[in-house]
């Protein structure tokens, strides 16, 4: 028998899905009403309940299924009509009950997407957008802490018993940029959303991997590889394209893909087996007899869309099409619900939305990022910036000066009309005799540039200027300046 | 009943509380007397596993203080009650007859502990039972078995035989037990007392060591129907910390008693009094089922069809489910923990090993099996299904009669070590599990002896969450038999 030659493919391109693990921020743990943390003294969050000990039953944190619903529908996900739940059957000591609950056959939501930007060809230009398919996101419980020592290994039960969403989507990312595009998409989205704070350092977001590659036109999927241990963002990123490149190398060596979990170390962005695949799990799953279902009717659903806010490429689009900001802004704002929200306000009050959007993403935020403060902490409020918008307008206030008045108004949210008074920062009146006084001196005492822009040279009028600016002290508008020169040098 | 020759330990619950209404007796002698009945009986008899004399004796007298004050609690205030060790008392140990647990001190009280305590009963006695509540002899303690009172080599019946046994004794006014299958009913027909267990979801299992979650009950062993009416309402209701806790309307369950009594509708199904009940039950039980048609009732043979599939339906799901709740005992956080392991796995492995009886091996095995992948569909799914139909049944029969009476037990108290084989064990079981099965309230009553002098029971199982009307039918025999009053020669 002769084995036919398999055709050397030109190239490969990498199947991706992401198992990411979300924790919910609630108050109480997900069956118990022991409080949810991070950073207490070890095993202080605990009660008969998250140890497991003998007779304690779990009772659903209500609060928890609201935050998966949100998710839900802010995803684009079906709503389960009911949610059930079922025992996980595995033996780990960082799992009291040596069940996790969790859900099998019928998690809460299904379908649905995360929509992603890719890097746009300069950083100043929209990039591509796609949406990634969810399979399906459940609700469980998260496990304990294990620390392991030199002859023993340490248990912390803080975290077991914390509300986790696992959100699973379709082999449908091709690269480590669309991972990383999928994953800041989708925290901000939780964080926007108020469903989690996604702190990776604090294990709030937590991403698996799966990564296989097959060549360019097949449509089967190649062994897949797990990778384990991503604990940031950027490291799922290099750890996904360091996986392809090993792949790559082995498939174009002619060797085969070993199934495997393997753990990446991002400081070294190197990665190592952890198991092969050949040891299967069978967990056992049953419906968990201690849980009743849970009905989640429709108006249930609709209490909790009422609360969802904006998915925020919506609102960019929205912000590009009704307030003409440039793109470069937007994808400031939008990205910072708080600093959007603020925004918009200031815009509902009357204000230029591009004025407002400059005051806002370079004044404000520098502001803010100098006192370590969030948007909603700010003391400059929607009326009173937009009442400096206002002096600015009308020549009230000049720009620089503005500026001053700004700062001032962060620091005391005073308004801007009191600061320019007590400070002394208004612009000269612009209809004033004085204006034209200074204008008539500055021509007089300029015949030459005078004369040189009346005889067609417009750039001779900034020669005038300087002296009318400096009889003012600064303070005149200086569009009025050119105004009342251009009047004065075509009427005198 | 005159309770001047009753000794103070055998009163009954209601007759203990209008003497201690009336200022007759006090918590304290109350308390003392059930105390020196269990010093006096326990060498021979061993229905207990712990007792804590001091701490009983203290409640005793805050219960004396609140009287004295006024502020009695009501009918339980004052009341030596004993628990069955699968049932958590703050501070007491918790072993549930297992040598895992041997050591086990829990930290909190179960719901039920906490409602008894605040009705004021005085909390005395953990009852020996078989390592977590598998078995029907109470042979499977891993500390030592417990004798029947009326014939000590023989077997209080299972697994709630420690309380069937310590009430027949005299050790405690009234018991809790917990029943899966029979464990409540089986061993108060063995032991002449009554037990109920009520609807599933009518009394709370926090704090209840898990066997088999779906099927696991709280309920109350007494004297009389009576006594056990006012156990129940102290215990039954909603809690918020159990999710299949029933959120059922409050009723006055002894109330229901005092009701005029009302000819009842009563089915005999046919599939339980065939081959293998004992001639001598089968008489006792005919003799009560001749006195309530003495009443006035009406009775009738019917049919639950699917009663030959129970046992095994009930063995896949009860050792599925406790495959899963017994888990958590692998010695990492409390329970045994075997000497020196080597790594995680021989940890888990030698603690399991050593923690558990051979019962509890092997059930968690069947469990394992049913659940694992390839065979899930073919038993646990199907077990539900004829679980349903097991239901559907008895609310069949239900639309014909308004309760059902069958004998508890196909036998009599047999003698330790008689039933080896676990299966022949098993079928001790046979009339009891449907009740589990279709989550009803049933009751054993007291309704005689053998020959030999060996206590026999009938039971009656009630529509769901028909405690109250169960009771009353019960009662109506009890009232004039009160076969629980007798008093074995111990």
């Amino acid at each position: 028998m002769s084995t036919p030659a398999a055709p050397q493919p030109a190239s490969y391109e990498a199947v991706i899905g992401l198992e990411v693990h979300v924790q919910i921020r609630t108050r109480s743990k997900v069956f118990t009403r022991v409080a949810a943390g991070y950073g207490h003294e070890p095993n202080t969050l605990t009660d008969p309940v998250v140890l497991a000990l003998p007779g304690a039953l779990p009772v659903m944190n209500r609060a928890a299924l609201d935050a998966i619903i949100k998710a839900g529908l802010l995803l684009g996900c079906e709503i389960a009509p009911v949610c059930k739940w079922d025992r996980k059957n595995y033996f780990y000591p960082d799992s009291p009950k040596n069940y996790q609950i969790s859900q099998y056959d019928a998690p809460v939501c299904r379908g649905g997407s995360v929509e992603i930007e890719l890097p746009g060809p300069a950083r100043n230009l929209m990039g591509e957008h796609k949406r990634i398919p969810l399979t399906r996101i459940h609700l469980e419980e998260d496990v304990g802490k294990l620390s392991h020592g030199a002859t023993d290994s340490l248990v912390d039960y803080n975290r077991a018993g914390t509300p986790l969403m696992e959100i699973v989507s379709e082999p449908a990312l091709q690269s480590g940029e669309e991972a990383y595009a999928y994953l800041t998409s989708l925290r901000a989205t939780m964080i926007q959303g108020g469903i989690s704070d996604c702190d990776m350092e604090k294990g709030q977001l937590r991403c698996d991997a799966n990564i296989s590659l097959r060549p360019i036109g097949s449509t089967t999927l190649g062994t897949k590889v797990e990778l384990k241990n991503l604990n940031s963002i950027s490291f799922v990123r290099d750890g996904i394209e360091h996986e392809i490149r090993r792949q790559r190398s082995i498939l174009e060596r002619g060797g085969r893909i070993t199934q495997e979990t393997r753990d990446y170390d991002g400081m070294t962005g190197t990665s190592q087996s952890l198991r092969s695949k050949e040891e299967a799990h069978d967990y056992r799953y049953f419906p968990d007899p201690d849980l009743m279902p849970v009905v989640i009717d429709a108006a249930w659903q609709e209490r909790l869309r009422a609360e969802c806010p904006e998915l925020l490429f919506d609102r960019q689009r929205r912000f590009l099409a009704d307030y003409q900001l440039p793109f470069t802004q937007t994808s400031v704002l939008v990205w910072d619900r708080p600093l959007a929200d603020y925004f918009e306000a200031v815009v509902r009050l009357g204000a230029a939305p591009q004025a407002a959007g400059n005051w806002i993403i370079n004044d404000l935020r520098r502001e803010l990022a100098a006192a370590g403060l969030d948007p909603a902490a700010s003391r400059v409020s929607p009326a009173n910036l937009v009442a400096l918008l206002r002096l600015v307008d009308s020549g009230a206030v000049l720009n620089a000066a503005a500026k001053e008045v700004f700062v001032e108004m962060f620091a005391t949210g005073d308004s801007p009309d009191a600061i320019a008074d007590r400070q002394g920062l208004r612009a000269a009146p612009t209809d004033s005799g004085e204006l034209e006084n200074w204008c008539r001196d500055a021509i007089a005492g300029n015949a030459k540039a005078a004369a040189e822009f009346r005889s067609g040279k417009d750039g001779a009028i900034n020669a005038l200027k300087g002296p009318v600016m400096k009889a003012a002290k600064g303070k005149a508008n200086p569009k009025a300046v050119d105004e009342t020169l251009r009047r004065l040098l075509a009427t005198g | 009943m005159t309770s001047s020759t009753t000794p103070l330990h055998y009163l009954s619950l209601a007759e203990a509380a209008a003497a201690l209404a009336a200022g007759r007796v006090s918590s304290a002698e109350l308390t003392d007397a059930v105390i020196a009945r269990a010093e006096a009986v326990e060498p021979r008899l061993r229905a207990l596993l712990s007792a804590d004399p001091a701490s009983a004796r203290a409640q005793a007298q805050a219960s004396d203080a609140r009287r004295a004050g006024g502020g009695s609690l009501g009918p339980l205030d004052g009341i030596p009650i004993g628990l069955k060790d699968v049932i958590a008392v703050r501070d007491q140990p918790l072993t549930a007859g297992s040598r895992m647990l041997e050591k086990f001190i829990s930290p909190y009280d179960a719901t039920v502990t906490r409602r008894l305590r605040e009705a004021g009963a005085v909390l005395y006695g953990r009852h020996n039972c078989d390592e977590f509540a598998m078995g029907s002899s109470t042979e499977n303690s891993a500390f030592h078995p417990t004798g029947n009172p009326w014939a000590l080599d023989r077997v209080p019946g299972g697994s709630s035989g420690g309380s069937a046994a310590a009430l027949a004794a005299g050790e405690a006014l009234a018991t809790l037990g917990s029943d899966t299958g029979g464990s409540i009913r089986q061993p108060a027909a063995l032991c002449g007392v009554v037990g109920l267990k009520p609807t599933y979801g009518r009394v709370s299992r926090f704090g209840l060591v898990a066997y088999a979650s779906s099927l696991d009950q709280i309920g109350p062993f007494g004297r009389t129907v009576e006594d056990v009416a006012l156990v129940l309402q102290a215990i039954a209701g909603h809690d918020e910390r159990d999710s299949t806790s029933v959120g059922a309307a409050a009723e006055d369950f002894a109330a229901a008693l005092s009701a005029p009594s009302v000819p009842r509708r009563l089915g005999l199904p046919r599939e339980y009094f065939g081959e293998g009940l004992d001639p001598e039950v089968a008489v006792a039980v005919e003799r009560a089922v001749t006195h309530y048609r003495e009443l006035g009732c009406e009775v009738r043979e019917v049919s639950l069809p699917h009663t030959p599939y129970c046992l095994d339906t009930y063995y896949v799901l009860a050792t599925a489910e406790a495959s899963s709740n017994l888990a958590r005992y692998d010695g990492i956080r409390y329970g045994h923990r075997c000497a020196a392991p080597r790594d995680l796995h021989d940890l888990y492995f030698r603690s399991r090993a050593e923690g558990f009886g051979a019962e509890v091996k092997r059930r968690i095995i069947l469990g394992t099996y049913v659940l694992s992948s390839g065979y899930y569909d073919a038993y646990y799914l199907r077990a539900q299904k004829v679980r349903t139909l097991v239901r559907q049944d008895f609310l069949r029969a239900f639309e014909q009669v308004d309760a059902l009476l069958t004998p508890t037990s196909p036998i009599p108290a047999f003698r330790r070590g008689e039933k080896a084989n676990p299966l022949a064990m098993y079928l001790c079981d046979i009339y009891t599990i449907g009740a589990n099965l279709a989550g009803l309230p049933a009751m054993s009553v007291p309704c005689g002896f053998t020959r030999a002098g060996l206590p026999v029971g009938f039971q009656l199982i009630g529509k769901p969450l028909g405690e109250s009307e169960l009771l009353a039918i019960g009662h109506a025999y009890d009232r004039v038999h009160q076969w629980g009053r007798r008093r074995p020669n111990l």
